[in-house]
């Protein structure tokens, strides 16, 4: 982290000597990465970008476990939101995840993996086209995207990819319902020796009702996603919602299809983190 | 074309600068080992309870020594050659009687990094431990020149090369109990001196520092909080934190890990995502415990993703 750091501050330096001879392409990084102005490029081309503290990105400051980092990205401040990514700067394939949420809230949570300490942002498109973008730092000892899955110690792997465990709570008074996924794949990232990659591409969710299938959101999954992936979401299931469909694609082409019950009368809607009371808390 | 050859300028002035502040980081560094005399013949040398840091070179663990009248049997190594090395050389101020054999907890870096300085003799270990040692001992010693740097210099993995099981051991005018146990991680060494009264929990017990996980299970943990309070003891001398003479932090080890199991599973079970769950509110009570909200945190690493699998429902 420390050389990424002093790098952003020379890169700092050497772009505001030079500034002159440029037009400002985009708001200087805040998080101070050296990979800030390539993947700005990479990822949103000529799209305006703006750094918004209104999309919330959490994820611990020091990695515990760089194969399994959790990290959220939160948009629904801003409202209607087109399209979200997660990106960690320095991994080996910076982009984590795209999402498509459809009529789902702006929210996406899930688990990756990192090669080193680095920046972790997330990003939102709103319909004007503007992407906002927040981050955070994440130190780590590394080694998370080229560590083998724990997958293939188990002789029986094979058997299990693309079990799917899943549970839907109700939806709360916005018509919002918290569904998570957990998705039994090694998710390998093609940089183990010998091993090529094999990951999650594509998830889609859809409602089951009377009418037909309904896409509620769909999620473009890659390499830094976890062995045997966990997705949290916000979707809005139609009110004649039979159950919740589904269905995805490995880059193998193994597919992935699982039928989520709704959940059974009486449950209660997922619990969200108020803002914490400094009475009830320590340690923060 | 200007940028990037701008770009490239910089990360090399970045990796020159990264160099050049490593370098200045040697220095004379040393824990400053200060015996602890806490019941006859028996001394601790007390570390701090704070996590592995640079300013500590990894002292946060109560390693010790018991004198009997057939040598000295030393209790962990420390976190560092350097530390094993300052240790060996505490004790011969305290004895010159020879270091009769060496005992160590359980895997994790602070028990065994030191064992380098005591190759001579007999260092010994449950099974589990040292299976551990041999599968994890690297990228553990690895994880800690991350953590602490320079302090680690010369520091290689040293495997314990004598396997003990639950038995009672006579060393001079001193019979020790060892009391094999599993759940702060799969093999818990806990060492009774049944001469003094001295307990040595090993990462059984905290005391006043907030338990760690990374090789736990709670359920089983709490059967060992049970087997200590089953013990007559006159001092309990946890691995982490303050030496008592009662049994108040067992009772404040069962309260946090119940405590912390307890919240994860209803988070979980009520629609919370892990990142969420990282920011959960903790209980007043345990203000007492050092470096709360970091070992809570990594604790969420370490139990979330199991308790995840274990309870969401099977779809397909």
């Amino acid at each position: 982290m420390r050389h990424a750091l002093l790098g952003s501050h020379l890169t700092a330096a050497l772009l505001a000597a030079a500034t002159p001879a440029f037009a400002a392409p985009s708001p200087s990084d805040p998080l101070g990465s050296v990979m800030w102005e390539a993947l700005r490029e990479q990822y949103f081309a000529d799209a305006p970008v703006v750094f918004d503290n209104a999309v919330k990105v959490t994820a611990p400051a020091s990695a515990e476990d760089t194969r399994a980092v959790p990290l959220s990205v939160d948009a629904t401040a801003l409202g209607q939101v087109v399209e979200m990514l997660a990106i960690a700067d320095l991994n080996p394939f910076p982009l984590i995840l795209r999402y498509h949420p459809g009529t789902a809230a702006p929210y996406i949570a899930t688990r990756i993996k990192i090669q080193q300490a680095t920046a972790v942002r997330g990003a939102a498109r709103t319909a004007d086209g503007v992407w906002h973008v927040s981050g955070v730092l994440v130190d780590a000892a590394g080694g998370g995207c080229s560590a083998p899955p724990v997958s293939y110690a188990q002789k029986d792997w094979a058997d299990h990819v693309g079990k799917v465990q899943a549970r839907l709570w109700p939806a709360d008074s916005d018509g919002v319902a918290r569904l998570r996924l957990r998705i039994r794949h090694p998710n390998d990232t093609g940089l183990v020796d010998g091993i090529p990659a094999f990951f999650v591409e594509t998830l889609t969710v859809q409602a089951q009702t009377p009418g037909g299938p309904a896409e509620l959101a769909r999620i473009d999954s890659l390499e830094p996603v976890s062995e045997n992936p966990v997705y949290s979401l916000d979707v809005r299931p139609p009110p004649d919602a039979k159950a919740l469909v589904l269905r995805g694609r490995d880059n193998q082409g193994g597919e992935i299809d699982a039928i989520i019950p709704m959940p059974p009368p009486g449950a209660r809607p997922a619990m969200t983190l108020r803002p914490t009371d400094p009475m009830r808390s320590v340690g923060q | 074309m200007t940028m990037k050859l701008l770009r490239r300028l910089a990360l090399a002035a970045a990796l020159t600068a990264g160099l050049a502040t490593a370098a200045q980081a040697a220095g004379p560094l040393t824990y400053d080992l200060k015996p602890t005399r806490i019941a006859p013949d028996t001394y601790v040398f007390e570390g701090s309870t704070k996590h592995f840091t640079r300013a500590n070179g990894g002292n946060i663990l109560n390693s010790g020594f018991i004198v009997t009248s057939d040598g000295v049997i030393v209790i962990q190594t420390g976190p560092s050659r350097r530390y094993g090395e300052e240790m060996r050389a505490a004790i011969r101020k305290v004895t010159d009687k020879p270091i009769r054999k060496v005992f160590i907890s359980n895997l994790h870096p602070d028990y065994w990094l030191g064992s380098q300085a005591f190759a001579d003799v007999p260092v010994a270990a449950l099974p589990g431990t040292i299976a551990g040692i041999q599968e994890e001992g690297n990228g553990i010693a690895d994880n800690m020149y991350r953590l602490v740097g320079d302090w680690m210099r010369g520091t290689e993995v040293t495997v314990p090369t004598e396997p003990v099981y639950g038995s009672t051991v006579k060393f001079g005018d001193h019979r020790l109990r060892l009391i094999p146990l599993a759940g702060h991680t799969a093999a818990d060494l806990m060492i009774l001196d049944e001469t003094t009264g001295v307990l040595f929990a090993g990462g059984v017990v905290f005391c006043n520092r907030t338990p760690t996980t990374p090789h736990a299970s709670i359920a089983d943990w709490l059967k060992e909080l049970d087997a200590v309070d089953a013990l007559d003891i006159r001092l309990l001398v946890p691995n982490h934190g303050n030496i008592r003479p009662d049994k108040a932090c067992v009772a404040q080890t069962r309260d946090w890990l119940t405590w912390l199991d307890g919240t994860l599973r209803h988070a979980m079970d009520s629609g919370m995502d892990m990142a969420e769950a990282l920011e959960l509110p903790i209980p007043e009570r345990f203000a007492v415990l050092d470096v709360l909200r970091e070992e809570y945190r990594r604790s969420v690493a370490h139990l979330w993703p199991k308790i995840e699998q274990e309870s969401l429902p099977k779809v397909n």
